[in-house]
């Protein structure tokens, strides 16, 4: 595991204030491009415009040209060419412009940057991060929501990231530019504008990549999610209160690798487990994560472990994304699901 | 400001002089062929000879159940070979799956280039030790990868040129497309090569593209685009090593289309006869690249009998010590399916490898 330190280099703690996660992601790709000079940024828009949400904004103005690049618009030669600098010893950071717009990197990714230090026993490892903004909820049209998680994780070489929370944003991001294995870094797209109180300037550790936090502890059932749907189930864990659960909320922040110890414990306190994401249940991360569970927790389960996903539908059309997104409802009604006993 | 002065409208390079020859380039044969190196001649003859024993020794292996697959590049070694030679130690070779002869040539050990097609793993050298990238066996997807590293190297303020090779069927795909644009909007210092052989497999050239000729793909990029005879060593030697120095002097990118011809079918597994007369393979047998050069060296008087039995005797060496080599199994270790995953497997793998390694384990006990 790969672990960096926040704001290396940085001193004196100023004030928390709010920041969205887009100025964490900022600052985060900001702080590692003046920490290491082998660090470049990549992508369509990603220079004058500072990338179509801003991920990027001024990066090119204080770094460069040759440090952040607007590349021509084709997303396997973005990648392609981010794994001969790779090759070479950068470390390069690649923006999909869009989750669906990355599909044309995926050749580049499954059969090279997922293989090559495999391939190559060890020699040429790949330190390469790919960030991808991915999810619904913000009414894109066509082509603009999808959650493309469960292609990535079902390849071996890749890890997949995706921070829920401001602080996590700016600290898996640095995490995943300093690992010595391609990163997936998926970006809730909806949550870029979430705020929280925080400070860059604030030096502190930033958690390993493959480590779930527990998010809100709760004694009667387990809500297991990441990424876009953990504001969800917070909600639904405060709305549960009415109906007398004390639902906890375990934030995975790394799909691969997945952090079966701390699933498993919490899962195995509570004995009832939700698992809840907006991409497509059928063959998606939730079904991975229920397997595992219930290998692992079997004996202390008092219910199967439920899913609550996106239905198996390509990503509808804006004015009717509301139906697919998991909601309060929908979760509160799966939690009541689990087997209780009548009272 | 008119339209004339905004981006969509800004004048375009001048196509005329990025554009190939109307007949592949030559010069065995030719009376500028007598300007020519006689030692670079003998090195070219010597590496020809030897490519064309590798290759029938690499086929004889698949034969002897020694190699799982052999796609042989014999009749194509004036590409393969004049392909090594051009670069120097610090630039950077990018192959494709019928390019081990250029690897070889390129100094990587004769058995480690064998790796992937022999089976024990998947690259069998470290490629940063020549400076070779991996056999790629996906189509044209290491011609990015080129680019990137050739990019890296400039931004790095290094001497570093990375050639590339790919096939003509490797042209129709978008990856050779993207390389192509972004080597030439960043003006990278690569060389694309393509070997057009005449065939994907049992395609031939004329289904896969209605281009004048692959080196006119060029023009459209804005980079000049070359048309060679690729059984003429010393004019591929020549145009390479050309781009090349162009390439390392600032001049960006070019794309070298060498004619050529696949004299074997595409793999051992292939049956070339369901898909070609066999008075074709017949015509190119007479546009041979060994017998092209020995013809130049004749006239010049620079092949004697000692030339001759001794870049002979080389060849039968290498063949006998690759054959030895190759007759004794390899080393495997199923653990190393784990080892380089990533950088500290997961709780999984590990759980994984745990297993495994108990299987093993029962299966020696029975």
């Amino acid at each position: 595991m790969t672990t960096a330190t926040h704001a290396a280099g940085r001193t004196g703690a100023a004030a928390r204030k709010p920041a969205t996660m887009a100025q964490a992601l900022n600052q985060a790709l900001r702080d590692a491009l003046a920490n290491d000079p082998a660090v470049h940024v990549l992508g369509e828009d990603v220079g004058t415009l500072g990338g179509v949400f801003r991920i990027t904004d001024g990066l090119t103005k204080e770094f460069g040209e040759d440090r952040c690049t607007d590349t021509p618009l084709a997303e396997a030669g973005i990648l392609g060419t981010a794994v001969g600098m790779a090759m070479y010893g950068l470390r390069p950071v690649v923006e999909m412009q869009f989750d669906a717009f990355a599909y044309p990197a995926f050749e580049q990714l499954v059969s090279h940057v997922a293989r090559m230090r495999n391939r190559t026993r060890g020699t040429m490892p790949l330190p390469l991060t790919i960030r991808i903004p991915y999810g619904g909820g913000i009414g894109g049209v066509e082509h603009h929501s999808d959650s493309s998680e469960a292609y990535y994780l079902h390849t071996p070489g890749l890890h997949v990231v995706t921070p829920a929370t401001v602080e996590d944003a700016y600290g898996l991001l640095r995490a995943a530019i300093a690992s010595d294995d391609p990163v997936v870094f998926l970006e809730p797209k909806r949550l870029y504008w979430s705020k929280a109180q925080w400070s860059p300037q604030e030096p502190s550790e930033v958690a390993p990549i493959g480590r779930a936090v527990v998010r809100r502890p709760g004694r009667t059932a387990t809500l297991v999610t990441y990424g876009p749907s953990l504001p969800v189930c917070l909600e639904a864990a405060e709305a549960a209160k009415e109906e007398g659960w004390d639902l906890g909320v375990v934030d995975l922040r790394s799909l691969v690798p997945f952090d079966e110890e701390t699933v498993a414990a919490v899962v195995r306190g509570t004995g009832r487990a939700v698992v809840v994401h907006e991409s497509s249940g059928f063959g998606g991360a939730g079904a991975e994560i229920a397997a595992r569970i219930t290998e692992r927790c079997f004996h202390h389960l008092e219910a199967p472990v439920l899913r609550v996903a996106g239905f198996d539908i390509p990503y509808p059309p804006p004015m009717l994304e509301r139906h697919h997104l998991p909601g309060v409802d929908r979760i509160l009604d799966a939690v009541g699901r689990l087997q209780w006993e009548e009272g | 400001m008119t339209v004339l002065d905004t981006p969509a409208w800004r004048p375009r390079t001048d196509a005329a002089p990025l554009l190939p020859d109307p007949e592949p380039y030559r010069l065995l044969g030719t009376p500028e062929a007598a300007e020519l190196d006689p030692a670079l001649l003998r090195a070219l003859y010597g590496q020809l000879v030897r490519g064309r024993r590798y290759n029938a020794q690499a086929t004889a292996l698949t034969k002897q159940g020694r190699l799982a697959v052999y796609p042989s590049s014999t009749g194509q070694e004036a590409c393969e070979v004049a392909a090594a030679l051009a670069l120097k130690p610090q630039d950077w070779l990018f192959p494709s799956y019928r390019d081990t002869l250029a690897v070889v040539a390129r100094g990587v050990d004769p058995v480690e280039a064998l790796t992937l097609l022999r089976g024990d793993w998947h690259t069998g050298y470290d490629p940063h030790t020549h400076r070779v990238a991996p056999l790629s066996t996906p189509l044209a997807t290491q011609l990015p990868h080129a680019v990137g590293l050739a990019h890296a190297a400039r931004l790095s303020g290094d001497d570093v040129v990375a050639l590339a090779m790919v096939g003509d069927g490797g042209t129709s795909e978008g990856d050779f497309h993207e390389a192509m644009n972004f080597a030439a909007v960043w003006q990278s210092p690569v060389v694309f090569l393509v070997q057009n052989n005449g065939f994907a497999i049992s395609v031939p050239l004329a289904k896969q593209t209605a281009a004048p000729t692959i080196a006119h793909k060029a023009v459209g990029y804005g980079m000049p685009g070359r048309l060679v005879d690729g059984n003429d060593a010393a004019a591929m030697h020549q145009v390479l090593t050309e781009a090349v120095e162009r390439a390392r002097t600032g001049g960006g990118p070019t794309l070298v289309e060498a004619v050529t011809y696949r004299i074997e079918a595409h793999t051992n597994a292939d049956d070339a006869t369901r898909y070609r007369d066999d008075t074709e393979v017949a015509a190119w047998r007479e546009h041979d690249p060994i017998a092209l050069l020995e013809r130049e060296l004749t006239s010049r008087g620079l092949l004697d009998d000692a030339l001759r039995t001794g870049t002979a005797a080389d060849a039968e060496e290498m063949a006998a010590s690759l054959r030895e080599r190759m007759h004794s199994d390899p080393h495997l270790d199923p653990m190393d399916l784990f080892a380089h995953v990533y950088a500290e497997p997961t709780q999984q793998l590990r759980e994984q490898q745990a297993q495994l390694q108990a299987e093993l384990e029962a299966e020696r006990q029975s």
